[in-house]
């Protein structure tokens, strides 16, 4: 095992299942060393991390709809393991009917849920994490080209990962005095429970699949790599970025 | 793998997830109705038939399987 992340207190947020590329992060930061701490959006969820990751793993309660419940929960995790050292945000939503209706038909309501969850959650989050977060630590979240690019389906998420990649770069300023560093890690597309939302998924991932270098999806050992890296001082140069871990796909 | 083995797999698989003993679970089980299923769980099942039999389950098809025995059999033709 490397020591790279020994010592290093890591939360980890979004592990829905064995598919979830929180949990792709999650074991890599492991398996160098990192200590894990897991959140869960809510009982349901809890069930499932828990079959995930083992009964024996540090998980606390975090739905990020929800400013109070965002803040308690770093408390309670201050409480239990003291200072933490970076966080992973791989969480993000847009119901149904929102994303499959095309951008055109999109309502206020499932805008602003979309943006709500996907988007505004980080800066919440960094918030939170920033107070309880050691110099030198790192925040990292996850996004999809189709932020640039109009890819067929991708719809109102589309929107909501611009928006959070322009977060990233404002909060690495704000938090950059206080030398934590904030990123975000643009993943090639993946079968994964939020993937399934998204009309004719099948064909997105096809077409992805299609794109990459060498006809190989990425995997999530591949992003929870990048993700440790990020986590690691051997990226202390790097802020307010935008790494592509996606086989290439966003060079077509 | 023959449909014994699918069956078998597709068993282990619904008694840890739905918490239902395996002795209780046979070919005309239905998921919609006889599981305390809701669609994040069922979603979440396919998956992992898909990581179990390495083989991709797509949704059009996903959707169709309502019983124990129509997914041994989805397994089986496609594998
Ligand atoms: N799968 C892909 O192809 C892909 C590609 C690029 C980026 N991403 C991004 O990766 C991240 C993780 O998604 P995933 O694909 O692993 O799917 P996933 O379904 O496994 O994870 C999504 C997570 O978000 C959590 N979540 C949703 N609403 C929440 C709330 N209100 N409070 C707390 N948690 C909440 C869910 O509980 C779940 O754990 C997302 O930001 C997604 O947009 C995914």
């Amino acid at each position: 095992m490397s020591t790279l992340m020994q010592g290093k207190k890591i939360v980890v947020m979004g592990v829905a299942n064995s598919r979830s590329i929180a949990w792709g992060c999650a074991r890599a930061l492991e398996e160098n060393g990192a200590e894990v701490i897991y959140t869960y959006q809510n009982d349901r969820m809890k069930k499932s991390l828990t079959r995930t990751v083992g009964e024996d793993k540090s998980m606390v309660a975090c739905d990020v709809a929800d400013d109070d419940n965002v803040t308690k929960a770093f408390e309670e995790i201050h409480e239990k393991h003291g200072n933490i050292d970076g966080v992973i945000h791989a969480v993000a939503f847009a119901d149904k009917e929102t994303l499959e209706g095309g951008v055109l038909n999109t309502k206020r309501d499932g805008y602003r849920m979309a943006q709500d969850i996907s988007s505004y959650s980080l800066i919440a989050v960094s918030r939170a994490a920033s107070r309880i977060m050691n110099e030198g630590g790192s925040i990292a979240t996850l996004t999809y080209f189709g932020s640039t690019r109009a890819i067929p389906n991708y719809n109102m998420m589309g929107i909501a990962k611009a928006a959070l990649e322009s977060s990233v770069r404002y909060l690495a300023r704000d938090l950059g005095p206080q030398k934590i560093r904030v990123n975000s890690i643009s993943a090639g597309a993946m079968k994964t429970l939020a993937v399934t939302g998204i009309k004719e998924h099948s064909k997105l991932l096809q077409l992805s699949r299609d794109l990459t270098v060498d006809g190989n999806e990425v995997t999530l050992e591949e992003i929870g790599n990048v993700a440790t890296f990020l986590m690691s001082p051997l990226s202390t140069g790097v802020t307010g970025d935008i790494i592509y871990v996606d086989k290439g796909v966003h060079l077509s | 793998m023959n449909k014994e083995e699918i069956f078998d797999k597709i068993a282990d698989l619904i008694a840890d997830r739905f918490e239902v003993n395996k002795d209780k679970i046979g070919p005309e089980l239905n998921f919609k109705t006889d599981l305390d299923a809701d669609s994040i769980d069922f979603v979440e099942f396919v998956l992992e038939m898909e990581d179990t039999f390495s083989s991709e389950i797509p949704d059009e098809e996903a959707e169709k399987l309502t019983t124990v025995q129509q997914a041994v059999d989805y397994v089986y033709n496609n594998l």
